[in-house]
Parts: structure tokens; C-alpha cells; sequence
């Protein structure tokens, strides 16, 4: 297969493979650790094909690449081409989300690798169908599309939450089900009402439709409104946050850290503020303010939980929190910031969800009052849990910082210096609490439980996937530049609409699978 | 009369001849042979029914029989959908009914008559054939759903449905004889020729209403749906599979008729009404599908809310409307036999799970029979890349182009509710066994050929109207085509379908 053949396929093929590895899973029997290395082998298979997308992105071109455009599910009675298209391709925006996800899938399968013991061939298969999901969620151009992965993504990880959860799954994935499946059915009404108005699923038309004005603005603001619900229910936005403890708690690791977040902020900013510009501009202020509010009482709940996975699940509200201020600024610093820490935050909580998994494995409890001291028997465990927790609190150096700081600076000099000011004094708790947690797990003095259970530091496959997140984090802190301009030249947003809209007819969408970028490489 | 009008119904002469012949096959066995094989008969008779409802694209569409009966894409489209509903309980019947004092004969013999009356109708056009074609299907059904005979609710199921059924089919009766009195004629063409410029109009109405009382009842929607749990729970999990989708494949098809193609200048009448049974329907069915503790009662209250799903299309205009309801029935008949199917192989002919607590543990108990009960589950929910979700799609952007964006709501907003009751089956399936309850202490069934086949026919037939429906919503738009509704003014948007400049 030639190069071109190849940019031209390759995310066809990403959304495949952990597909045709997932069946091959639940074709073959649940022996040993077999479907375990397959999937193992499916994931880095799956995310060496992700890399082949940074290596061959053209950085600086507007519009999608590797795009892929066909006629799907024909709606129009006469044939004329309407109706679904496989309509895939990538920008900046989604770029190092496709990878972060190819790159979560193995540490996904090693954290699993002792951790689950019954059914492996169940848990496997619906894993790399979760992969699909989501790498499908992250490259959709077509609204329908789009919503199909949107929604398949939620039922691999709500059958993994109920057959393995901790406690009570069955009542944990029952919540995150219905708390995301019910904001979805406005969400698709509006979709089936914009289709109704225009015809179209396709994005980029869309875009052009919804900016030409040919949609009442009552209507768009509804449509935007039920986009905006859907995304922020996903996130999870502040007040609507009612599942996240509880999914975080049951949810084995592997799920949990693929799932958090990502879904919901990368909908926001390419669905809600890329699709409907004027009315985000509206709903914004409220959002900033919710953002402002979620980081701090994220940060406050964090401080008194007894359960490091509670605390995890609110210290992430708060992280999404300043990622959502990023994408409501509406200015262009904002929103790098906020893509830029979308991507270290799914490193830092990867790394962070197999550090837990690997205390929680080992000691069978996640209540913080029972550690303590256990640094002295797990030396590596505590040092690369120092790390995280340091990249999670945004020292500089490391890759939490970078995002922080662009969105925090961009929303005290173009926002509004009053909310900057507050999410940052906030953002000084979520120092609090994290190092709290490191200083009462593994220093201090030795736990009754630490002292009489003899446990095993870091095994070879846990390091092997630590390491290399550990030294993620320092690179992308270190030189975050390689990372940001390709999320910086990317196309079709919000504040960049105005000027861009000249440019959207000539790469519109009715064309049938040609793509620009393998054009370019030839 | 002539030769070619016998062609003109095929299908249900192969399915009549069948069913003789499974008769006579069972009258001539000696007693204590396997009747297991009959139903062997059946499945190939069936599958030539199916064929010969294929062959029948090629007749040009028309009518026979003095005009009583009609061969178009849509006659086809829903033979086709029967003779697989048919054909997949006569599989599950193969290797679950048990062998001994259960008529094996005469319980083949009646799924061929009913496929028989449930064909008929949907290619009937004349209102009185309609009628005997209504019987036939119903006389068979009542029987089948009695067949457990030893427990104290088949014959409960068989009478509830017997009386309930005769007197719905009473108000269809006495519809059909307003109909006639206000326009001298039964034959639907005609019917719907004279109806415009008649002075009659408030017999005609009540006429509709009469009708549509004895079609909502056939179709279990509500409020004409309290019968559907009990006869459910009563009847055995087969013939439920078969209940639940095939005659209501058959009287969504009648309902269809009747609306677009005899009375599309009622729709003023028929329109709002529609709307507030599919609403009701929803609402009613999800709400007390939520409360419900017996599985195959959930499942009842679950395909009254589709019901209301596939009126939801009836807001729709014309051919987009009628390709959608079609489209829905074919969605929903593949994931409800499918679920009955697997219903029917883990709990038994005898429902030794009744409850939904009793299916805790499937997954872990049989990996394949929990994996696929999950599946059926969220193709019911409307998870995309399922037949379900693609139905609901279409029936819904058929209500929101026919302007009805408020029941596209209700109806959105109800299968979030119902995602609740379905999950909670499938999470009970997929949680660790429950190891205190004596119900589940036996070992589940192998799956056999004929199950087995049926399994992967549903389950096949589910992904492929969710992934790639390009063919079957063809044949939904082709059959939509067909009927002779007249041309109504859809609102064409005036936004250009080229791409903007």
C-alpha cells in the first residue's frame, strides 16, 4: 500500500482495527491471557497507526486531512446524495486526541492485565469496541455520524461499569447511562431539526448554513442550547456533575481513564462554539461562570473526600473546569490552552488511574485513612505518583502547566480579569488537596495496614507503561511548542469563523472521498 | 378470475398448503414418533412463501380477484417481513417446544394459517376481505396463545385475548358497515374516490374512528393496550415472539392503508388522533414498563411504547411517513423476535426465569446467550449502529419533516425513560451471578441448529438495518410509493440541495 493509499484509509483503518480486534476477541476462547495480548496487540497496533497521523499532518493547512467522504444511508427518495456520509477527518483540534486515545488504549489493557480476572473475553472486546467509539466521536464530520459514535461510546462503559464495579456497578452504570443518554435525545432532535432546515448533515455546510442565517435565530439558539446541554452533562459541567463520583468509583481503571472528559470538551468546542459562534458568544458568560464555579467546588469537595476515587472524580471537575473556561473565552490563546491541556490532562489522569489501580490492587481498599507510609515499601510507585501528582498540580516544567497557563492569562487579559483571578486563586486548593493526598498515602507514618501487608512495588508491565507517560509529561511541558502548532493552525472555530468563512465553499463537503492532504503528499 | 390472479396470492397459498400438509403429517405419524420434524414442513413451506412473496416484484402491480386483492412493492415488503417473523418462531418452536402432549401438529399447523391471515391483510383492499383476512389471523393467535394449557395463565392469556380481541374486531365490523353505508361501496379505491365529495361527512368519521379503535387495539397501542401484558406473560415465549410483531406488522400495514390510501382527506381527523395515541402510547407503555418485576411484562409494556414510536411516523407526510412506519416494523420485528429468542432459550418453554432479578448473572452463566440478551437490549434502547436506533431516526425525522418537532420530543425524551428498564435487565445480565436463588440453578440449554440459525438471522438482521439500511429503506420508500396517496403539499424548505456556492 502506497503512502497516499494510506493517508487516504488511515482512519478508516484506526476505527477498524480495535473493531476487528474486539471481534476476534469474542470469537476466540477466554483462555489464559489471550485475549488480554490481543488486545494489548490491537491497541499498539491501533496506536502506531495513530502516529502515523502527526507524522504526515501538514501543519498550517486550513481544512480537514485524511479526510474521507462517501455516501453512507442515501435519505432522499429520489437518490440526489443527501442524507448520512461517512465523513471523517481531522484537524488540530482533534489530532492529539486521536493519538492520546491510541495511546491510552494499551496502558488501558496493561492496567487491566491483573486487575481483571473473570470474563476477560467480555472485557476486552468491549474495550477496543470503546476504542472505536471514541476515536469515531473525535474524527466525525457528519453530524449523524458524530451522534452514532456519541452514543455507542456510552455502552461498552456502561456494561464494563455494571459487570465489574466495585460495589454496586449495576446502580453506578445505570446513572452514568441515563445521565448522558437522556440530554442526547434533544440533542438529536436538534440535529434532525438543523437537517430539516438544510438538508445536510455535513459539518463544514452546516457551519456555512447556521453562519448565512437561513435558520431562524429563535430555533439555533434552542438547537444550541440542546447541543450545549448534551456536551456539558458529558463533561461534566457543574451543576450537572451527579455522575462522576459514583462512575469514577465503580468504573474499573482502564474505563475511567479513557473515558474522563475528553468526549464532552472536544463536543463543546467543536459542536457547540464551531457550530453556532453567535449563540456560544451569548451563552458564554454563564458558562465561564459555571467553569469558575466547578473549579471551585470541585477543589473544595476534592479536599474532603475519605475515597481516593471521589477525590480523583472532583479534582477532575475542576480540571474540566478550567478546560471549559479555555473554550468559553472565544479567543484563540483560550482555546489552545484548553486542547493542550484536553491532551496532558488524559496523560496526567492515565497515569494517575494506574498509580490508584496499582494501591488499590495491591491493598484492596481505596479509603485514604487506611494508607499511609507506604512509601518505604513501594519506593517507584511513589516516586512516579510525586511526578503526577506535580504535573497534575501545574508545575511548571511539566505538561500541566502549559495549558493553565495559556487559558488563565488568556481569560485575565481578554475575558475578564475578575473570573481569571478566581479560577487561579482556586486552582492554589487543587495544590491543597493533591499533596495532601500524596503526604497522607505514602509519608507519614506507617499505616497498621501498610506495616502488616507485604506487598510488591511496580512489575515490569506497569513501569513499562508509566515510564513513558512520565517522560510525556516532561517533554510536552518542557517543549510544548511541537504540540501547539499544529493545534494552533487548525481550522474552523469559533473566533476564526469571520475570516474563514471565504475560504470554507472551496473545500465544502459534496465532493466524494478526495482529501487535500494526500493530495499534497504525492 | 383467471390463473394469473391465483399468482397474485402465492405466498398464502403456500402457506395454506403447508399448513394441510403439516395436518395431515401429523394425523398419519403413530403416536410416540418425534414430531419435532413438522416443524421441519413448516420452516421449508415458509421459506417458499418467502421466496414466492420475492417473485412476486416481478407481477406488475395491480389487483385480482375483482379487485379484492393487490400485489405492489408494499404487499411484498410486509409479506416478506410475516413470512421472516414466521419462519424464525417456527426455528425457536423446533428445539424449545417439548416433545410430548403439545400438539406439536396442530401448533405448526396454526402458525401457518396465521402467517396465512396476517399475509392476506396487509394485500387485501377490499374491506370485507380485510375482515376475514383480520379473523384468520386472530382465530390462530388466540389458540397459540393458550397453548400452555397446564399453567393457570395460558388459558387466562387465551380468553383475555379471545374476548377482548373479538370485541375490537366488532368496532372494525361496524366501522366497515359506516364506511359502506356512507359511500355504497367496501373496495378501498373506491372508497377513497367517493369519499371527497361526500355529504356523509360525520359517518365517515365516525366510521374512522371505529375502524381505528379496532386497529389501535390489534397493535396493542394505547388506551386500547390493557390485554398486551397478560397475554404476554400467559402465552409461551415463541409464540410471544411471534405475537408481538407479526399481526401488528400486518395492522400497521391496514392502519397505513386505511389512513393514506382510503382516507388521506380525513387526515384533519386522523392526523391529531394518531398523534395523541402515539404521545399516550410512549408515555403509558414506558412509564409502567418501569414498575414492572416480570420480564416478558416489561417487554409487553416496552412494544406498547413502540407502538407509539411507529404512529410517531404517522405524522409524517405521505411516502416519507409510510416509508418510515414500514421501515420501524421491520426494525422492531428483528430485535423484539431476537429478544423473545433469547428469552425463550434462557428461561424455557416453561418461564422458569419469570423475573427480571432471576436473569442476574447471564453473562457470567452463558457468555453468549448474556451478550447477545445485552444486545437486543440496547438495540430496544436506540444505540446507533442497531436496527433500533436507525427505526427511530427515521420515524422521528419523519414526524419533525411533517412538522410534529413536539412528538419528536416526547417521543426522544420517553426512550430516555425507557433506556431505564431496559438497562436494568441488561445490567442485571451482566452483574455476578446471584448465587442464593434456586431459580437459576440449572444448566442453560446448548443452543441448537435451529435456534442457533434464528439467533444469527436476528441478530444479522439487526446490524444490518442499523449499519448499512440503504437497502431495506429502498424497499420502504418503493413500497411507500406504491400506495396510491394522493398528492399532498409537503413543506419543501427552500434551501437549495446543491452545495452554497
Amino acid at each position: 500500500m502506497s503512502m497516499n493509499d494510506l493517508n487516504e484509509s488511515i482512519l478508516t483503518l484506526i476505527l477498524l482495527v480495535p473493531l476487528a480486534g474486539a471481534i476476534l476477541i469474542a470469537i476466540l476462547p477466554d483462555r489464559g491471557k489471550l485475549s488480554a495480548s490481543i488486545a494489548l496487540l490491537t491497541a499498539l497496533v491501533t496506536f502506531g497507526l495513530t502516529l502515523h497521523l502527526p507524522a504526515h499532518f501538514l501543519v498550517g493547512q486550513p481544512g480537514y486531512q485524511f479526510e474521507i467522504n462517501k455516501p453512507w444511508i442515501d435519505l432522499s427518495p429520489n437518490g440526489a446524495h443527501i442524507g448520512i456520509f461517512y465523513h471523517v477527518g481531522i484537524d488540530g483540534l482533534s489530532l492529539w486526541l486521536v493519538v492520546l486515545t491510541g495511546l491510552l488504549a494499551p496502558v488501558g489493557v496493561l492496567a487491566s492485565w491483573n486487575a481483571i480476572k473473570e470474563r476477560k473475553k467480555v472485557f476486552y472486546s468491549l474495550f477496543m469496541v470503546q476504542q472505536t467509539a471514541m476515536v469515531g466521536v473525535f474524527v466525525s464530520l457528519d453530524l449523524m455520524v458524530y451522534y452514532g459514535f456519541w452514543e455507542l461510546s456510552l455502552v461498552p462503559m456502561a456494561i464494563i461499569i455494571a459487570m465489574y464495579g466495585r460495589k454496586d456497578g449495576a446502580h453506578a452504570a445505570g446513572r452514568f447511562f441515563l445521565f448522558t443518554f437522556i440530554p442526547s435525545a434533544p440533542l438529536l432532535v436538534a440535529i434532525l431539526y438543523l437537517y430539516r432546515e438544510t438538508h445536510t448533515f455535513n459539518f463544514e455546510q452546516l457551519q456555512y448554513n447556521v453562519a448565512t442565517g437561513v435558520i431562524p435565530a429563535t430555533a439555533l439558539f434552542w438547537c444550541s442550547l440542546a447541543f450545549l446541554f448534551a456536551f456539558a452533562v458529558k463533561v461534566p459541567v457543574f451543576p450537572l456533575h451527579g455522575w462522576l463520583a459514583e462512575t469514577f468509583s465503580e468504573a474499573p481503571v482502564a474505563l475511567a481513564m479513557v473515558v474522563a472528559g475528553k468526549l464532552g470538551l472536544y463536543s463543546m468546542l467543536r459542536f457547540h462554539v464551531g457550530l453556532f459562534p453567535v449563540q456560544s458568544r451569548a451563552l458564554a458568560p454563564v458558562m465561564i461562570a459555571l467553569a469558575v464555579i466547578g473549579i471551585l467546588y470541585g477543589a473544595c469537595l476534592a479536599l474532603v473526600q475519605r475515597d481516593f476515587w471521589r477525590l480523583i472524580a472532583f479534582a477532575t471537575l475542576g480540571h474540566f473546569g478550567v478546560t471549559t473556561l479555555g473554550i468559553y473565552g472565544l479567543n484563540l490563546i483560550g482555546r489552545d490552552g484548553a486542547v493542550f491541556l484536553m491532551v496532558s490532562q488524559g496523560v496526567i489522569e492515565g497515569a494517575l488511574f494506574v498509580l490508584l489501580g496499582v494501591l488499590e490492587t495491591r491493598y484492596e481498599t481505596s479509603q485514604i485513612a487506611s494508607y499511609g507510609g507506604v512509601a518505604a515499601r513501594l519506593p517507584r510507585t511513589a516516586t512516579f505518583f510525586v511526578i503526577t501528582s506535580l504535573a497534575m498540580v501545574g508545575l511548571p516544567v511539566l505538561n500541566g502547566f502549559v495549558g493553565e497557563f495559556l487559558v488563565l492569562s488568556s481569560t485575565f487579559t481578554s475575558v475578564s480579569r475578575g473570573w481569571a483571578i478566581a479560577a487561579t486563586v482556586t486552582i492554589i486548593l487543587g495544590a491543597c488537596y493533591m499533596l495532601w493526598l500524596v503526604q497522607r498515602i505514602f509519608y507519614g507514618p506507617k499505616s497498621d495496614m501498610a506495616a502488616s501487608q507485604l506487598v510488591d512495588d511496580l512489575r515490569f508491565h506497569e513501569i513499562a507503561v508509566l515510564a513513558p507517560l512520565a517522560v510525556l509529561m516532561l517533554v510536552m511541558g518542557v517543549a510544548p511548542t511541537y504540540w501547539l502548532r499544529a493545534i494552533e493552525k487548525s481550522s474552523s472555530t469559533a473566533g476564526l469563523l469571520q475570516q474563514r468563512r471565504s475560504a470554507t465553499p472551496a473545500q465544502n463537503s459534496n465532493r466524494i472521498s478526495a482529501s487535500t492532504a494526500s493530495e499534497a503528499h504525492r | 378470475m383467471n390463473a394469473s390472479d391465483s399468482l397474485r396470492i402465492l405466498p398464502e397459498i403456500i402457506l395454506t398448503v403447508t399448513g394441510v400438509l403439516v395436518m395431515l403429517i401429523d394425523a398419519s405419524l403413530p403416536t410416540g414418533w418425534s414430531r419435532r420434524n413438522l416443524g421441519v414442513v413448516a420452516a421449508i413451506g415458509t421459506g417458499f412463501a418467502y421466496a414466492s412473496s420475492i417473485w412476486q416484484l416481478g407481477l406488475p402491480t395491480g389487483t385480482g380477484f375483482f379487485r379484492t386483492v393487490e400485489t405492489s412493492p408494499f404487499t411484498v415488503f410486509f409479506h416478506v417481513l410475516i413470512c421472516a417473523i414466521v419462519l424464525v418462531a417456527i426455528l425457536i418452536s423446533m428445539d424449545t417446544l417439548p416433545e410430548n402432549g403439545h400438539h406439536q401438529g396442530e401448533y405448526y399447523a396454526l402458525l401457518a394459517f396465521g402467517a396465512v391471515g396476517m399475509c392476506l391483510l396487509t394485500s387485501a383492499v377490499e374491506l370485507l376481505v380485510v375482515f376475514i383476512a383480520l379473523e384468520i389471523s386472530s382465530i390462530s393467535t388466540y389458540i397459540l396463545a393458550g397453548y400452555r394449557k397446564h399453567t393457570g395463565q395460558g388459558p387466562e392469556a387465551a380468553i383475555k385475548y379471545f374476548l377482548l380481541g373479538s370485541f375490537a374486531t366488532g368496532f372494525l365490523l361496524y366501522g366497515i358497515a359506516l364506511i359502506f353505508g356512507a359511500t355504497g361501496t367496501t373496495q378501498i379505491y373506491e372508497v377513497a374516490a367517493r369519499v371527497p365529495d361526500n355529504p356523509n361527512h360525520t359517518m365517515l368519521v365516525a366510521a374512522l374512528a371505529l375502524m381505528m379503535v379496532g386497529m389501535l387495539f390489534k397493535v396493542s397501542a394505547a388506551p386500547f393496550h390493557v390485554w398486551t401484558p397478560d397475554v404476554y406473560e400467559g402465552a409461551p415465549s415463541p409464540v410471544v415472539a411471534l405475537l408481538s410483531t407479526a399481526p401488528k406488522a400486518a395492522v400497521f400495514a391496514l392502519l397505513l392503508r386505511v389512513a393514506y390510501e382510503m382516507l388521506p382527506t380525513l387526515r384533519s381527523v386522523w392526523g391529531p388522533l394518531l398523534w395523541g395515541v402515539a404521545a399516550l402510547s410512549m408515555t403509558v407503555g414506558n412509564l409502567a414498563a418501569l414498575r414492572q418485576e416480570n420480564v416478558k411484562r416489561m417487554l409487553a409494556y416496552s412494544s406498547i411504547a413502540h407502538a407509539g414510536y411507529l404512529l410517531a411516523a404517522f405524522a409524517g407526510f405521505g411516502p416519507s411517513g409510510i416509508a418510515a412506519a414500514s421501515f420501524y416494523m421491520a426494525a422492531y420485528a428483528a430485535m423484539n423476535v431476537g429478544i423473545f429468542t433469547v428469552v425463550t432459550l434462557a428461561s424455557g418453554y416453561d418461564d422458569r426465569l419469570p423475573l427480571i432479578r432471576d436473569y442476574r448473572g447471564l453473562i457470567y452463566r452463558s457468555p453468549l446467550l448474556g451478550s447477545l440478551l445485552i444486545f437486543f437490549l440496547i438495540s430496544l434502547v436506540g444505540i446507533p449502529f442497531t436496527g433500533g436506533f436507525f427505526g427511530k431516526f427515521y420515524s422521528f425525522s419523519a414526524a419533525v419533516d411533517g412538522g410534529a418537532v413536539t412528538l419528536a420530543i416526547i417521543g426522544l425524551l420517553n426512550s430516555g425513560v425507557a433506556s431505564a428498564y431496559y438497562l436494568r435487565l441488561a445490567f442485571a445480565a451482566a452483574q455476578r451471578p446471584d448465587e442464593s436463588n434456586v431459580r437459576t440453578a440449572f444448566a442453560l440449554p446448548q443452543v441448537g441448529i435451529a435456534v442457533g440459525a434464528a439467533l444469527l438471522f436476528t441478530v444479522g438482521a439487526t446490524l444490518w438495518l442499523g449499519i448499512v439500511p440503504g437497502r431495506a429503506l429502498r424497499a420502504a420508500e418503493t413500497a411507500a410509493h406504491t400506495l396510491r396517496v394522493p398528492p399532498s403539499a409537503p413543506a419543501t424548505p427552500e434551501i437549495s440541495l446543491q452545495p452554497h456556492p
